[in-house]
Order: C-alpha cells, then structure tokens, then sequence
C-alpha cells in the first residue's frame, strides 16, 4: 500500500524522508530498492504526470496566452502546483526588497517538488569544485573530492538518463562509457553562435540535461547500479523499459507525460514503489524533528494538510531532504531544552552560508538568421550546446578580478510562437501597424538569441537565513524563514564579465545585442531568482564549523541526515541537481551500510 | 533550455510591455470600469489539461462598443493579408476582454491605460468629424494611427496615445500570435510528434557558411 494516510502509516519505519524532490526522491529509491522500509512525507499534494501534463496545449488555449502572473509566475502551462515565488499562507520574510539584498525562494507543493519542471540542465562538479578553498583561499573545501562522488555520478546518469558527451576539458568530467546518452542535433543558431563564439576563444560543447534522446539501456543499466541485487534489477529493469524516448516537442518545464525527462515522479517514485518498501505520505507538513530520551531522533512531527491535525512518524533514522532552506527551517524548529538554538546546531552554522548562482542574462538580435525557411527547431526543448568556463588559466592568474567561473547557457531559433513573439519590436522597427507590421513580425521570428550566464558565487557571513524573529507563522502555526543577502565583488564583477562576454558574442554574430549592462551590481539577478540555493547546512570536516559530516550525517544527532542542496559547501556554476542526486545516493548507501551494522 | 530562461527570454522581446510605459492620465469620463471586479483569479492549482475558453475564471468585461472598437483597432494592426486572416477573425477580441478584466497586476495595469486609450480615440474620432473612431473611414484611421505608431517620433501632444498604441499592438499580437492561424503565418511547423530530430538542414548550413 504505497500511499497511505497518517492513520494507514505502519507504526514505524527503518527511515523517514521529508520531502519528494531531487533529494527525497533519489534518497528514498536508494534505500527502498535495497531493502529498508521508508516512510515518504511530502507537504504537497500527489501529482500524476502521466494525466495532469499538458503536453502539446497551444496558448490560445490557456488563459491570457498562458503567461505568467502571481498563480502561475513561470506560465500557465508550467508544472508547479502551489507554489512560485509565494506559497499561499506560506510566507517568508527578508530584510530588503532592494536588488541588492533580496533573497527569493521558489517552491513548489506538489510531489515531486520542482523536478516536475526544472531545466534539466545536469553537470557534474569538477575536481576544483570540491576543493575551492584549496585553490584560491575562499570558501570552504569539501570534505570529499571529485573522485569520492563520481560513481554516483555515474549511477545517477545511468537511472535518470542524461545526454552530453565527454570532451576532455579542464574541470568539466568525462563520463565513462555508457553513462550518457547521445546529444541532441544542433538547430541553426547554435552553428552560428558557435562558430562566431570560436573566433573569439569561447568553446561550445554538447550540453547535458536529463532528457532521453533514446531509450536507456535496460539490460546493462540496472546491473551497473544495483550490483548484485537482482530483485531492484528486475523492478529497475521493467520501469525503465517502459520510459519512452523524447519526441522532440513539447516544453520540458511543463513536465513530460511520457515520461522521457527526469522527474521524481517519473523515475524515481514508480520502482520504489514498485519494491514495496515505500509509503508515502502527501499533504504532511513536517515542522519539527523529535528526539528520544538518549538524545536520538525519534521522529518526525507534522500537520496533516487535509484535516489540520497534527500527527508524529516515527523511525531508526530521519532523513530531510525538504529543499535547502526548509530543511534548515526545520532544524531551526526543533527547538528543545537541549538544543535551544535548533537541532544539530552546535555550530550555529545552521541557515547559515546560502548560496545562489551568479545570473545575468543579454539577449540580441541577428540579421543572419532573419527569414529563414520553414525549420522544426523544437528538438528537446533546448540546451543542445553550451559553454563551460573556459578561463581557469586567466583566472588562477588573478586576470580577470573575480574568483570563480560560470557557464553559458544559450540559444534562439523558431520556437512555438506565443505571446511574447510579435511583441516589444520597437528596439528594431520604431513601431509599425498593418501589412508593415505582420512583415516586421514575420522577419524578425526565430531570430532573436539569448545567453544565460550561470556562475559560483562564493559564500559570505551575510547571506544567511534564520527563523523570523518579528514572529510570523505561517497557516499552520510554524514560524517562518528571514533570509539576509549580500553579494561580494567576486560575484558582481562576474556578472559584468558575463555582460561584456555576450555582447562581444552577438556582434561577432553581427547581431544586436537588447542591452548591455556593465555596472555587475545591476546586471546580476537578485539572489534565489536563479533556484539553485543550496548551503544552510554545510558539510565539513570539523563540527565546529559545519552542521554534517561527509556523510550527510548531522554532527550533533548520529540518526539525523540533511541529503539536499543544504550541505553544498560550495556552489559550483554547474547546476546543483546532478550533485545533489549522487550525495544523497551516498548518503542513502551510508544510511544502509550502517543499519545493516546495527549502528543506526 | 533552462525553463526560467525560456520564459525570462519571451517576456524580455516584449520587456517595455508591463514596465517601462507611462500610465495614461487620470480618468476622464465617469465610471469606466477602470477596476474589474475582484476575482480570485484561476488560482494556484488550476486545470492544465483541459482548453479553457476566455471568460471561465473571471468575468469579460468590455462594452459592445468597446468590443466593435477593440476589433477595428486589432485589424488596422493585423490586417488580413495573403498570408492569414484579421486579429478579429482568430478571437483577438475576446483576448484582450479577458486580458483588461484579469484580477492580476500586470493586467490591472493595463486595463485603465486600454479603456484610457479607447476613450481617447472616440474622441480623436469625434473630433475629425465621425461618431467615434469606429465610424471614420479607413484612410482617417490610418491617418491617426500614422500620429501613434512611432512613440519614439509621436508629437508631445500624442505621447500617451502613442504609449497605448503600443501597448495595444503588444496585447493584439499576442493573441495573434498565439493561435493557430498566427503560428501558421510564421512558419511554425513543431509541437509535433517527430521519431527522430535531424537539426539543422546540411544545405542550409552551406548557404549561411556554416559548416
Ligand atoms: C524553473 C526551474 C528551473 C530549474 N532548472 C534547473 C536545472 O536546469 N538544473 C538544475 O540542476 N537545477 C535546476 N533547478 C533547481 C532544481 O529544481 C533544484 O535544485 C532541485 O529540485 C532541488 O531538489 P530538492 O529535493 O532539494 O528540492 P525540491 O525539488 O524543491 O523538493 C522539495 C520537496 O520537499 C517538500 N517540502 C518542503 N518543505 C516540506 C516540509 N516542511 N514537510 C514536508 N515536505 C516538504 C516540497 O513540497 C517539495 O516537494 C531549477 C529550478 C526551477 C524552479
Ligand atoms: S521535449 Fe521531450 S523530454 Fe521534454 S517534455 Fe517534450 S517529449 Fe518530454
């Protein structure tokens, strides 16, 4: 019985997971398909994929063309179910709303939380990303290097599917054989920013995002990743089998129905359940950890959305993977006589050292790709090439006056034309009505390009969240987030960087670029808005100065685990996902090794 | 491509949309509904599957007159032409009734600076000697919208109605080319099932010196 009520919930559990994202997701299926009994409490409602995605939905058929407003701030069609950047009756509070200062926080509510429509975007750290400190003095290292994670990497490429290629370049890991799928095919624009971005240094590679560009191997891939347990290779076996492959349309973001891209719901969930080892528990709010007399967690305690009663889980070992702040939220919860200041906080390291990705984004326009002939260019909704950073040899040098690198995200073509195409074309036209317009619209389609930046910020005793202390509570009683943000000039002067680098990119294109912004304090976004805080519970090597050991495992509460983005003790360029995925998995083998010894 | 970024792209061609214009004035003529009535919107959890028609989640709002305004302004704009039919012929009225009549901020903005810019155009009307704006004939409409289209070249006297032109032409081509019979004028021939994606053609690469 895989989704159960608090009332149909068994009496106790070898492993609790609070949250059925990225983190929950993977850590749950780790330790469910090798045999530990896991109880899943997510604060959102079920959602199925397969029935809810609106895959080939047109905007005409969605209200205001589907773009997005406070209830759907990412557009009608995307996946999120009660969330964006508000929750309803789920605030949080933060001492600015100046760009400078303000710190954004994205959730959803749903199962699955936001895999249902990230980007897919999965890169794996590098070497210097594990240990940043060693390198330049800033930061923290990881108390575990590239070669400690990179059979997780393995295995979650293998289960979730990931296209790239392996180019041999400095920081940016090769995969080993078998491990990702073939890249999509480049669309137009990505010759010419290629080319164009050659000439001046600036490599374009294959990019990487956990989208099927053909079936994934179910014979070879679940003995790779549960070696020796044929009961978790047949379960693996029959659901991958009946993933289909991507059919190179549709947005990604609004999920996939046909399940060819990664979500929890749509890969993780469906074989842990399938072992039936896991329940799983929606509408279960959790907001605070409870502890045995010896001074162990004993459980969790949550409120039942669907009636508002408070109900309590128990289990050997409590895993929280509720997103990086809320997990902090709820340590910073669990207040007892003990721990007054929240749990595993004898550091008081806990909320603390958050961190985003440096963003700043230029967009052009380029003749050359003006009235092109009719072109499918869907292909997998994008990212068929990017840049990885490409200066580290500058920039070690003390060159370029920031620290740390960043990555570029780009692209353009003829995508599904909407209610943002024929608008805003006075930059190029002065403003047209008639026949004179339709033509303007029509020549100018599928020839605008973009370029993201995406860079490591560096942590800083000022970006930081803590509970409220002004004493707002959100519907169900439980006291809020307060977040503090600060950006540091290694950041600002990267995002000018960024700025400088995309301009000199589309006039090699000879294109126009919108707007360049060179002053980094105004052409970096505000922290959150990129959706990739990790940090609040950082991993270590010493207790006094982190909240886990290597291992996920809280310093101060041995059966107690943080296994998402929270324990990030740095934030690489590359997208947090794929590592958050493969440092549950091992915190999940972790977990099981030590149940097996009857340590936990 | 990263999802935000689709969407910060598509709302950053059409940046000055919400922003940058200038509200109109004060109102002028009485009680035009310069605020719709409050509506919880379709909320946060809405149906995704399932097409919805304009004026399910809240209430249309626009006059008769409004609408037969609304539709002649929508066609001096997107005019048929050889290649797809008028703004008004793919529902582009209904459209913009449901965008001045949303309860969101974006939509609240607008709605006064749309009901602003159709009184202000009844009276231009009016004042070359029609009914309304509606009434005159084609040439002395061109001839106002020639005054509006260019808010950059547009006479101090006209700026604010050269500001909802914009905007105007904004919110038409956005429905415009949201339907069907717009995507098909651009030559969007995706959001179809393919077995296999080829990318971009060999030849066309030889043309632009691509490969
Ligand atoms: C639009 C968008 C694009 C993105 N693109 C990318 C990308 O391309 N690449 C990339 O690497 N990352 C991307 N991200 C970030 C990525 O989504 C996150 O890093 C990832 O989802 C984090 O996983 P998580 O499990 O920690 O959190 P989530 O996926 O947010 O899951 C947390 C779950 O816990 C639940 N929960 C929260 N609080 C509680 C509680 N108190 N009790 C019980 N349950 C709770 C939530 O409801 C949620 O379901 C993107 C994010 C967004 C929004
Ligand atoms: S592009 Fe492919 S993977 Fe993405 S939603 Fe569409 S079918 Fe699914």
């Amino acid at each position: 019985m895989p989704f159960v009520t608090p009332k149909s919930q068994q009496r106790t559990y070898d492993v609790i997971v609070v949250g059925s994202g990225a983190a929950g997701g993977q850590t749950a299926y780790t330790l469910s398909m090798e045999g530990a009994r896991v109880l899943m409490l997510e604060a959102g409602r079920r959602y199925r994929p397969e029935g809810e995605t609106p895959m080939f939905q047109t905007p005409d058929l969605a209200p205001l063309g589907g773009v997005g407003t406070p209830q759907k701030p990412f557009g009608f069609y995307d996946a999120t179910v009660d969330g964006g950047w508000q929750v309803p009756g789920e605030p949080y509070v933060r001492t600015t709303e100046e760009h400078a200062g303000r710190f954004d926080w994205w959730r959803a509510r749903m199962l699955g939380g936001r895999t249902n429509h990230w980007g897919r975007i999965s890169l794996r750290n590098g070497p210097y990303d594990f240990k940043p400190k060693s390198r330049d003095g800033l930061g923290f290292d990881w108390p575990i290097g590239y070669e400690d994670v990179a059979p997780y990497y393995d295995k979650v490429e293998l289960l979730i599917g990931v296209y790239g290629s392996s180019e041999g370049l400095e920081n940016t890991p090769d995969s080993p054989p078998g491990c990702l799928l073939p890249p999509p095919k480049p669309i137009v624009s990505d010759y010419l920013i290629a080319q164009r971005a050659r000439r001046l240094g600036v490599p374009a590679i294959p990019g990487h995002r956990a989208v099927l560009t053909r079936a994934l191997d179910h014979t070879a891939n679940p003995r790779r990743i549960h070696p020796g347990n044929e009961r978790a290779q047949r379960i693996l076996a029959a659901d991958m089998a009946s993933r289909a492959p991507c059919l190179w349309a549709t947005p990604c973001g609004r999920g996939c129905s046909i399940r060819a891209n990664y979500q929890s719901t749509t890969v993780h969930l469906p074989p842990a359940l399938a072992t039936g080892n896991l329940d799983i528990t929606t509408d279960a709010m959790v907001y605070e950890v409870t502890l045995a007399a010896d001074g162990h967690a004993s459980g969790v305690s949550y409120v039942d959305r669907t009636t508002g009663a408070h109900e309590h889980a128990s289990a050997r070992v409590v895993v929280l993977a509720a997103s990086a702040c809320e997990s902090a939220r709820i340590l910073l919860n669990s207040k007892s006589t003990h721990f007054p200041d929240g749990l595993a906080n004898s550091s008081g390291k806990v909320g603390r050292y958050l961190m985003d990705t440096v963003g700043s984004d230029v967009s052009g326009q380029v003749p050359l790709l003006e009235s092109l002939p009719p072109l499918n260019e869907d292909a997998a909704d994008g990212h068929q090439l990017y840049t990885p950073w490409w200066l580290y040899k500058e920039q070690l040098a003390g060159k370029l006056g920031f620290a740390r690198g960043y990555h570029i995200e780009f692209g353009g073509g003829k995508r599904m034309p909407g209610p943002g195409t024929g608008s805003g074309l006075e930059w190029l036209t002065g403003g047209n009505y008639g026949r004179k317009f339709k033509e303007d619209v029509r020549r100018y389609y599928g020839s605008f390009v973009y370029f993201s930046g995406r860079g490591e910020m560096i942590p800083n005793e000022n970006s930081y969240c803590e509970i409220d202390p002004g004493g707002v509570k959100d519907r169900f009683g439980i006291p809020v987030l307060r977040f503090h943000w600060q950006w540091s000039e290694h950041e600002t002067r990267q995002a000018a960087h960024m700025q400088r680098t995309f301009g000199d990119i589309i006039e090699a294109m000879g294109g126009k670029p919108q707007k360049i912004e060179t002053d980094g304090a105004k052409a970096i976004a505000p922290g959150g808005l990129i959706i990739h805080e990790v940090g609040g519970t950082i991993m270590g090597a010493d207790p006094r100065v982190s909240v886990t050991n290597q291992w996920c495992q809280t310093w101060d509460v041995p059966n107690l685990f943080v296994t998402d983005g929270g324990v990030f003790p740095s934030n690489a360029d590359k997208n947090p996902t794929l590592t958050i995925m493969a440092i549950a998995w091992r915190a999940a083998d972790h977990i099981l090794a030590s149940l097996r010894r009857k340590e936990l | 491509m990263d999802r935000r970024t689709t969407i910060k792209w598509m709302l950053a061609a059409s940046a000055a949309w919400p922003a940058g214009r200038a509200a109109a004035g004060p109102p002028t003529h009485g009680t035009a509904l310069l605020r719709p009535p409050a509506t919880p919107g379709y909320g946060t959890d809405p149906d995704l599957v399932t097409p919805h028609k304009r004026g399910e989640f809240w209430p249309l709002t626009l006059s008769a007159a409004q609408r037969r305004l609304a539709a002649v302004l929508s066609d001096l704009i997107i005019p048929a032409d050889e290649h797809s039919p008028s703004a008004s012929g793919v529902g582009v009225v209904d459209f913009i009734d449901e965008w001045v009549s949303a309860p969101y901020p974006t939509q609240q903005r607008d709605r006064p600076v749309v009901l602003e810019g159709f009184a202000w155009l009844d009276a231009e009307g009016a004042r070359r000697g029609a009914r309304g704006f509606a009434e005159l004939d084609a040439a002395r409409q061109a001839a106002v919208c020639d005054l509006l289209c260019d808010a950059t070249r547009a006479a101090p006297e006209h700026r604010e109605a050269a500001h909802f032109f914009a905007l105007y032409r904004d919110l038409t081509a956005a429905a415009f080319y949201s339907s069907p019979a717009g995507a098909k004028d651009l030559g969007y021939i995706g959001n179809v099932p393919l077995t296999s994606f080829d990318g971009a053609p060999p030849e066309l690469l030889k043309k632009l010196n691509l490969t």
